[in-house]
């Protein structure tokens, strides 16, 4: 059983899929579609450092880190707008978010 | 060998604990799934020899990102189950994109892998066998890649700010310290002298 790379991107294939998936069933529930932009930052952040490991170059490991910086202050953001909106409207139902317009 | 297996279970718990993620009907069950997806994510960078982002993951995603959600989710008084409909009405369109999603990204990623630099590779090896992991990214950390270093440290700051004000609010009706107004109270303004007559006593209404 020896592990290649294609394992690898499959199975960062499989988790970014979940992620979309996930984006597409939960289209009324904020915190579901975050966590599924969570999942797909996580399948990208395993491509990067599958290329890394087998490319024997570390500078795949570094952009990895950048993903998980910018995926920290997404969900810090994201969150904090949710709890904003819960405020003014009482649910999280994203089909009403356009009021959120100035 | 012993690889293998370990891959394989930890490849399969990551799968399955996403698919619960965005199948499972209380969200607070979705974010523990997604910490055991973190988790077991983890152990996969362990495999590829990247144990310093391994650590990261579970000390920022499982310390922190996940802890949040959790705060959120529980703190937010929505009914999940109103939020829950249309899940078997987007389904079908959702598995075909989905599928048709997944069958592009693993023939793109088998095409890549055979035929692609990262084909005459054997393994995952470290770069530099003498450097350890965290000294590797070290090196090249602070010296290539320090503007976007820098770069990202501003991200953090920017989302800090955004979100405290996204999420600070001043009650109208609590009475605050207001420090300049409390420094520059002097006797002119504290204080009145009324010159009372002599057996008429104070009336409520001087007073004020």
């Amino acid at each position: 059983m020896v592990v290649t790379l294609q394992h690898y991107l499959a199975v960062a294939a499989i988790l970014f899929t979940l992620g979309v998936f996930g984006i597409f069933v939960n289209r009324k529930n904020v915190i579901i579609i975050l966590m599924s932009i969570e999942l797909i930052l996580l399948s990208v952040n395993i491509n990067f450092v599958a290329f890394s490991a087998y490319l024997n170059e570390v500078s795949g490991q570094v952009m990895a880190m950048f993903v998980l910086t910018v995926a920290a202050a997404e969900a810090a953001v994201g969150l904090a707008i949710l709890v904003t909106f819960f405020r003014n409207r009482g649910d999280i139902a994203v089909d009403h978010a356009s009021v959120m317009k100035g | 060998m012993l690889q293998g297996i370990a891959f394989y279970v930890l490849a399969a718990v990551t799968v399955i604990g996403g698919l619960l993620v965005v199948t499972a009907r209380n969200p607070v069950h979705s974010v523990l799934w997604l910490i055991l997806t973190f988790f077991s994510a983890a152990g996969l960078f362990v495999l590829l020899g990247a144990e310093f982002l391994a650590m990261l993951l579970v000390v920022v995603y499982v310390g922190a990102v996940a802890v949040l959600f959790l705060f959120v989710v529980m703190m937010l008084d929505v009914d999940f189950v109103r939020l829950r409909e249309g899940f078997a009405k987007y389904l079908p369109l959702a598995v075909i994109v989905a599928g048709v999603l997944l069958a592009e990204m693993v023939m793109i990623s088998l095409v890549v892998a055979q035929g692609g630099a990262v084909a005459a590779s054997t393994g995952p090896a470290a770069p530099r066998p003498e450097a350890t992991n965290v000294e590797a990214i070290g090196r090249v950390l602070y010296t290539d890649y320090v503007y976007i270093f820098q770069a990202a440290g501003i991200v953090l700051l920017i989302a800090m700010i955004g979100a405290i004000v996204l999420t600070l609010r001043h009650k109208p009706n609590i009475k605050r310290q207001d420090v300049s107004r409390q420094v520059g109270r002097d006797r002119k303004k504290a204080m009145e002298i009324k010159s009372v007559p002599t057996g008429a006593g104070v009336k409520p209404e001087d007073l004020v």
